[in-house]
Parts: structure tokens; C-alpha cells; sequence
């Protein structure tokens, strides 16, 4: 469904991406690899159309997007939800810039992972974990293709982290979406992914790209399986390559 | 809770403070045309009200037309600064120098030019009050959280929705601040637009109270201005929180 081909993007004298190439297919959840500062965000903004690439091609079913905004939807790392606003009308601004707000389908949603009771509250009654579901559901109801998720849960603690990663797979799980989702933890990525797409560190391109064997739907129970953990043996040699 | 017994000490405080004065006033047997005691100023402030009510109602008018003419202009000044940089670093400075030339001394200027009319009045006030409406609702427009200006840029939000959905509602709490103040100032404005020159208001009250030493007189337009300002600041401090959702709330 997403195609990435040859990307490149330079700032200045500073190569940022080189020769980034790995595709999204339909319903699938790639996550993205690599260490810090290895030009993650900037995929991202190259895919939301906010920078137009120096060369290579982004194509949504098979369609050149290249500098063209408003295909995917975001989730950013912090929370951001306009705090004038209730969880029900924050939930439907993505809705709002595309174009109609839908409250009733909104109303469903909320309803559907439990959040119905907080429709009228406001985002500083809220906690942490609560305000990326509500950001999540945001971008779920964005009737986009593309979910991209940049870094969602890092500003979490560890407990609210695995509560949340659970909470994702679950309401995933039963409305499959194309997900990129931009992590620097190796066991978020195996957890969540069906495809993990290593970068190296800058200028990134693709070191490796692992498929995750693990059926769905997925349990905390397999974070420790020993298959788990030499998945995470193998993507842990790989990084480690990298800071080297 | 708090909030009534800090009140609470700043009435008492100041009761102590009118009592100090009626004592001195007393005691020191200081003349009614040099310093009226307090309970003089209510007693004549009661005697005069039926003269002194179409005085103040002409001055609230004057200044709740000077504040919505003054806030307004300051308002669309503010949006021209922030959208246009160019226009910005033209004339923000000489906006800054408008401040600094006294109201005073622009005032019989503006009336040769303007004659007596409303014109000129509705001029002074403006000037007063424009000023920290533009600072202020800049400030606002500026300082929108850039985490939230991000996620509208990558879900491919337009200039106007980023403006009408995002920037505008973020800078109201600042643009409230701003109209306090000049809410405040435009009282002033008021009463020194009707110096120059009126048939009403209470600053020709004050003048006519001046010129006969009937100072019991001007301390009732004083506080007349200074309770006209507070309850112009507590109107708009109402606004705020009808208005402003889901912020911090405040003490």
C-alpha cells in the first residue's frame, strides 16, 4: 500500500536519509528501529508532506505522494490535545481538518474502548496513559489509510507503557489499519509489529528488515517466551552495530 | 475559600486605612477645601447623586465605545503583526513610540484637529487601549505550544485551520490580560478626554468641583472612576471564565 523507494533527504551539507526503501502493506504494523537522532521524524515529515524529499518517491497505492500533506494520520510523542476542548470535540479535530466532523461516530468509539465516561472531560482532568488513548482514537477516526504513530508511548512510565502497548494491539487487533510506528525499543517493536524495519544510525537507511513471526492476537504472556527474547537477542546485536 | 479571606484582608486593611484618615482629618481639624474626611465624601457623595448619575453614565458610555473601538483595532493590529513579518518589523517600533508621546499633550492637538465633538474622545481612548491588546494577543499568538502547531501541520492542516482551530483559542487567555489592562486604562482615558472638553461625564464634574474648591467633590469622581474600573475588570474577568475552557483553574 505505502511504498518507500530510494528515499533521500539532505539539510544543508548534513545526509539525513540515504536510500531509505521498505513498503506497508495493507493491514500491516511496521515498526521503525534505530537509534536516536537517526532521522526517524523526518520520515515521518517526508511522508506527511511537510517536506518534500530531495530525491526517491513516497507512492500510496502506487500513486507519488512526494510533498503532498494530508494522506496519513498522526499521532505525535506528546499527547497534544487542545486543552479547550473536551475528549469528544478533541477526538473529532482530525475529522474537523479533513473536513465533517462525525460526533455520533466519535460517541461509538469512545464507547468501544471504554473511554464513554470522559467524552465531557477535559484533557487536564486526564492522566498520562488516558491522553494518548484519547490521542489514539483521534487518529483512528481520521478516515486515513496511513497510521503513523511517532514514538507514542516514550514519555510514559514503564507500568503505563505495557498497560498501553496492550490496550493498542487489543483495539488494533479488531480494526486493522496500515500502522508505521516509529519506536526506539526493540521489545515495543517485536510486541506490536508484524515487520520491523531497522535503520542504521545517521545517515539512515535500512540496515535489516525482520518479519515477526508471532500470531495474533498477541498476550503479555509472549514477552517471555524464549522465542521473545532471542528475537530481542538478535535486534539488540543488530543496534548495537550501530553505536559501535 | 481563599479566595474570600484574602479579600477579606485587603477590606478590612483598607477600612483601617479610612479610619486613619477620618482621625487625622479630626484631630489635625484640617480644612473641608484642603482634605474632606471620608464620612464627609459619602455623606456629599449620597447629596450629590441624583446631579452626579447622568454623569456617569455619559462617561461609562464614552468608555465602553472607546474600549470595543480601542480593543478592536488592537486586536486586528495584532493579527496583521503576527501574520505579516514584514509589516511587523515596519511598525511594531513606532507602535512602541506611540506609547511614549503623553496622553496629555496629544489630547488639545487632537481637539484643534477634531474640534469638540466625539471624535476626539473616541481617539484618546482608542490610543490608550490598543496598546497592550496588541502586545498581549501577540504574545498569544506566538507562544501557541509548538507540539500542538506540529500535530496540525502533519495531519496537513490549512494556515486557516491552524489559525481558527488552534492559535486564536490558544492566545485568549492573553488576550484576556490585555483587555483587563486596558479596560482599566480606558476609565482613564475617558475621564481625560472629558477635561478638554464636554458637556457630561465625570471629568467635567471633577472640573467643575476643581474650580469652585469644592474638593469633597473630586474625591467622589476618584472613587467613582476607581469602582467603575473594578467593575468594568470583574465584567471581563466573568467573560474569561465563561470563555476560557479547560485551563489551570485559578485562586
Amino acid at each position: 500500500m505505502l511504498e518507500i523507494k530510494a528515499l533521500h533527504q539532505s539539510f544543508g551539507e548534513v545526509d539525513v536519509l540515504r536510500d531509505v526503501t521498505f513498503t506497508v502493506n495493507e493491514g500491516e504494523f511496521v515498526a521503525i528501529l534505530g537509534p536516536s537522532g537517526s532521522g526517524k521524524s523526518t520520515l515521518f515529515q517526508l511522508i506527511g508532506g511537510i517536506l518534500a524529499p530531495k530525491s526517491g518517491a513516497i507512492l500510496l497505492h502506487q500513486r507519488p505522494i512526494n510533498g503532498e500533506k494530508g494522506h496519513m494520520s498522526y499521532m505525535p510523542q506528546q499527547a497534544s490535545l487542545l486543552p479547550w476542548r473536551t475528549v469528544l470535540q478533541n477526538v473529532v479535530l482530525g475529522q474537523e481538518i479533513q473536513g465533517k466532523a462525525n460526533k455520533e461516530e466519535a460517541k461509538q468509539w469512545l464507547a468501544r474502548v471504554g473511554l464513554a465516561s470522559f467524552e465531557e472531560a477535559y484533557p487536564i482532568e486526564l492522566s498520562g496513559g488516558m491522553k494518548q488513548r484519547v490521542t489514539f482514537i483521534r487518529a483512528l477516526l481520521s478516515d486515513r489509510e496511513l497510521l503513523c504513530l511517532d514514538e507514542p508511548f516514550s514519555a510514559l512510565d514503564e507500568f503505563t507503557r505495557l498497560e498501553m502497548q496492550t490496550w493498542l494491539l487489543s483495539v488494533w487487533e479488531k480494526h486493522r489499519r496500515s500502522v508505521l510506528f516509529v519506536t526506539h525499543s526493540i521489545e515495543e517493536a517485536i510486541y506490536l509489529a508484524d515487520k520491523i524495519v531497522v535503520l542504521t544510525k545517521r545517515p539512515a537507511t535500512v540496515k535489516q528488515v525482520i518479519n515477526v513471526p508471532f500470531a495474533r492476537p498477541r498476550q503479555e504472556a509472549l514477552l517471555a517466551t524464549t522465542e521473545f527474547i532471542a528475537l530481542k537477542q538478535q535486534l539488540f546485536t543488530l543496534i548495537k552495530e550501530e553505536k559501535a | 475559600m481563599k479566595l474570600w479571606q484574602r479579600g477579606g484582608a485587603a477590606t478590612l486593611f483598607l477600612l483601617a486605612l479610612f479610619i486613619l484618615w477620618e482621625v487625622i482629618v479630626r484631630w489635625q481639624e484640617i480644612p473641608m477645601w484642603l482634605l474632606p474626611a471620608p464620612s464627609a465624601i459619602v455623606t456629599e457623595g449620597f447629596q450629590s447623586l441624583p446631579d452626579f448619575i447622568p454623569h456617569i453614565l455619559a462617561t461609562i458610555e464614552l468608555t465602553l465605545v472607546g474600549l470595543c473601538i480601542g480593543a478592536s483595532i488592537g486586536f486586528i493590529i495584532a493579527l496583521m503583526l503576527h501574520r505579516l513579518p514584514i509589516v511587523n518589523r515596519m511598525i511594531y517600533p513606532l507602535l512602541i513610540l506611540s506609547q511614549n508621546v503623553p496622553t496629555i499633550v496629544l489630547a488639545p492637538l487632537l481637539i484643534i484637529w477634531f474640534g469638540f465633538g466625539l471624535l476626539p474622545k473616541l481617539i484618546i481612548i482608542s490610543l490608550v487601549c490598543f496598546f497592550p491588546i496588541v502586545v498581549a494577543t501577540m504574545d498569544g499568538l506566538k507562544n501557541t505550544d509548538p507540539a500542538l502547531k506540529h500535530y496540525m501541520q502533519m495531519m496537513g492542516a490549512t494556515k486557516g485551520q491552524t489559525f481558527w482551530k488552534l492559535e486564536l483559542p490558544y492566545a485568549l487567555p492573553s488576550l484576556f490580560s490585555g483587555l483587563k489592562i486596558a479596560a482599566t486604562y480606558s476609565v482613564m482615558g475617558a475621564v481625560i478626554s472629558e477635561w478638554l472638553g464636554a458637556k457630561k461625564g465625570i471629568g467635567v464634574f471633577m472640573t467643575y468641583a476643581q474650580s469652585s474648591f469644592r474638593i469633597d467633590r473630586v474625591f467622589v469622581a476618584i472613587f467613582t472612576i476607581m469602582l467603575l474600573s473594578m467593575a468594568l475588570f470583574a465584567v471581563i474577568q466573568l467573560l474569561e471564565r465563561t470563555l476560557v475552557k479547560g485551563r489551570a483553574k485559578e485562586v
